[in-house]
């Protein structure tokens, strides 16, 4: 939608579409020169750090997986070890690769809905998936069979595809046998493959030429591509333990967004996601994954959001790669669960969501009930950088026609798989 | 009328359902305070997705398709909660535009996670939560979307079983009622041969009071039922409040257990209230 007096000109998406959540656009222009951007977050606040405090901790893994339908494991994850870190539980290693694999097929399932169903229609010129299937059938079968991969996998490890119930502070109330997830091989071994293909597809399309000089945040574990464990690193040199997030990140509330703005302290925004862990964490792919990207000319330090697409088609290889790797190796753990004392205390945790970094901080009382909790979806530490992103991509456009300038701003805020639900989520808590 | 005959003979060869071209119903997706779980089910449901895509005419899903097209709609699907001024209006709206309007899930249905708010003073938590609560709409609130409009079909579930949201848009098109059980979780239990971890172990279990549509996945991991379907009809509540003392479970912890997906549903409310007051 356009209005235009004086030169001057408003770039409205009221309704984003293919993104979870609700949110829009706001671009104001004059000329070629860009006077504001906003991203607007309508998705009404649901208030879940509120509804957390009183809660017994070990529901916590459960109420936190409904802050996102697609998701949910990364809440469940960043939950069970902040809670683990207050009682001093450790867990059997077996569990350990468990919820590596779990958090695998998260991501066989989230990277394949937003490649496919989500991004790749932007690319083709289509309105979605279903009409994409109707020119390329084959295509989006293949991608439902890759979706349905990770999702089956979810549900084997946590019962079903959305807020799985085998979470638990501890461990998993059951666990797999190694024939149940030895099963899975030839699927798996399929999606691999699938995967490669999909790098080579997504890498096929045309892509803007806009390149941004980001600072990327991610986890970075020392041999493992980074998932639930790992120090906080960026580009700009920061290097951190979860528990001195606070130091160097904050929160703003600006009156567009029911979700708070993440900026570092001293720099301002920054990027987390696919791009901001294959940019920092190459070397710790798995050599099939690092492959499909040389062979496609992808290389770190990727700086063109649009190539996102590409980067979460490499990690699709990742993940199979690594589920794979993980069931050859894995044996039951002798109990399903740790069981520990209760004691009151204050802990935190990051992992990375298939959106990005995911920080919670929970505080606890003696008798087990949550005092306090914070959570800092990806959603909302991206948030400012997709104004900043369309702040200086805009201008490349404003020669084009209203509706396309439109559709190649949605693209843009698709590159980053916004997850509005769960940004939204997100509020701070001040006790006392 | 003489156009009748030869229809007639038609109708002999070729099936009914293969006659006439009839229109394929138009479908829209609204999603209100919510997870998009539950619609993210119907993306899930990856072996039927293409066949509903053809037997339907998806028109209105803004987290799959960019097609936006205005109704009236022939199945409204409805998911979240009522929690803001803009979405009680809205909600007007869709039931106005919806011949059909079906609720999918826990948050549409009874209020979801977030009708926990109900407890509470949600002006004095705004305030206390937001740094400038001015910018913050919201009702003291989380209603089901029955609260506000008539609804046809409610679908349980946190989330909801794709099974039964196929289930449901297959029974639209036959025009016939859909196949959705109301019994309890301990059936499915029974029926997986699933011991009762109740019993057997003395772990607290909303199954005996849970609407079915799970398949008892819960117990099925060796722990007890949380509630996701909400109450079953008729569920005997004061009975499962009372095991649940024999147990062991102090008040508090009977009150969270039937505050949780389907807080709002008037069984678990009268139940942990009861609970409360005692």
């Amino acid at each position: 939608m356009r209005s235009k007096t004086n030169g001057a000109r408003s770039i409205r998406v009221d309704m984003l579409a293919r993104v979870e959540g609700e949110g829009g656009i706001r671009i104001k222009l004059k000329g070629e020169q860009v006077q504001d951007v906003q991203l607007h977050i309508f998705e009404p606040p649901r208030l879940f750090e509120g509804f957390l405090r009183g809660r017994h901790y070990q529901e916590v893994p459960d109420i936190v997986a409904r802050i996102c339908g697609i998701c949910p494991v990364a809440y469940q994850m960043s939950a069970v070890h902040a809670l683990e870190g207050i009682l001093g539980i450790t867990v059997d290693p077996a569990v350990r690769l468990l919820r590596r694999l779990f958090y695998c097929a998260e991501y066989i399932e989230s990277h394949a809905l937003h490649v496919y169903m989500l991004h790749a229609p932007d690319f083709l010129g289509y309105p979605d998936a279903i009409a994409m299937a109707r020119d390329h059938r084959q295509t989006v079968e293949q991608a439902l069979r890759l979706k349905k991969a990770g999702n089956q996998l979810m549900a084997a490890l946590g019962g079903r595809e959305v807020h799985p119930i085998s979470v638990a502070v501890g461990g998993f109330y059951k666990t797999p046998s190694r024939a149940e997830l030895r099963a899975f091989v030839d699927e798996l071994q399929w999606a691999r493959d699938a995967s490669i293909a999909t790098v080579k597809t997504v890498a096929g399309f045309d892509f803007p030429d806009f390149e941004q000089d980001y600072e990327c945040v991610a986890l970075r574990h020392p041999n493992e591509y980074p998932l639930n464990e790992g120090r906080v690193v960026s580009s700009g040199g920061l290097d951190l333990d979860a528990a001195e997030y606070d130091e160097h990140f904050v929160e703003q509330h600006v009156k567009h967004s029911n979700a708070l703005h993440s900026r570092l302290r001293e720099r301002g925004s920054y990027l987390v996601g696919p791009v901001a862990r294959f940019n920092l964490n190459f070397d710790r792919l798995p050599e099939t994954a690092r492959q499909a990207a040389r062979d496609v000319g992808l290389a770190p330090p990727c700086r063109n959001p649009f190539r996102s697409i590409v980067v979460r088609a490499v990690e699709l290889v990742f993940a199979c790669e690594e589920a794979l790797a993980i069931i050859t190796e894995y044996e039951p753990p002798p109990a399903p669960m740790v069981r520990a004392a209760v004691c009151a205390g204050s802990g935190c945790a990051a992992t990375e969501a298939p959106r990005g970094l995911l920080y919670h901080s929970y505080e606890i009382d003696e008798r087990g009930l949550v005092l306090s909790a914070r959570i800092v979806p990806p959603t909302a530490q991206n948030q400012k950088r997709i104004e900043d992103d369309l702040w200086h991509y805009v201008p490349q456009l404003a020669g084009l026609p209203a509706d396309q300038i439109t559709a190649r701003c949605e693209q843009a805020v698709r590159n980053y798989d916004p997850c509005i639900s769960c940004a939204t989520h997100f509020v701070t808590v001040e006790v006392g | 009328m003489s156009s009748k005959k030869p229809r007639a003979e038609e109708d002999e060869q070729v099936r009914p359902q293969e006659a006439a071209p009839r229109p394929r119903p138009t479908v829209a997706v609204f999603k209100f305070a919510s997870c998009d779980g539950c619609q993210l089910s119907l993306l899930d449901a990856e072996d039927e997705l293409l066949a509903v895509a053809g037997a339907v005419d998806i028109v209105y899903f803004p987290e799959a398709t960019s097609i936006m097209r205005k109704g009236p709609y022939d199945i409204g699907l409805v998911e979240g909660s009522i929690t803001t001024h803009h979405d009680a209006e809205r909600i007007q709206q869709v039931r106005r535009q919806s011949k059909v309007l079906v609720t999918i899930g826990a948050c549409a249905t009874s209020g979801g996670i977030q009708a926990l708010r109900n407890w509470k003073d949600v002006a004095e938590f705004v305030r206390a939560v937001y740094a400038k609560p001015d910018f913050i709409s919201t009702l003291k609130m989380s209603t089901p979307v029955a609260e506000h409009v008539p609804v046809d079909f409610e679908l349980r579930g946190c989330p909801i079983n794709k099974a039964q949201l196929i289930e449901l848009i297959a029974a639209m098109l036959a025009g016939r009622k859909p196949n959705i059980p109301t019994y309890a979780v301990c059936i499915e239990c029974k029926r997986r041969a699933n011991v009762c971890v109740e019993v057997a172990q003395g772990i607290a279990c909303l199954g005996p009071v849970t609407q079915a549509g799970c398949g008892a996945l819960c117990p099925s991991f060796n722990r007890g039922c949380y509630g996701c379907f909400g109450p079953m009809e008729s569920p005997n509540t004061p009975a499962l409040t009372g095991r649940l003392r024999l147990l062991g479970q102090d008040d508090d912890a009977i009150v969270r257990a039937f505050r949780g997906y389907s807080a709002w549903a008037w069984q678990f409310r009268q139940a942990g209230e009861e609970c409360e007051r005692s």
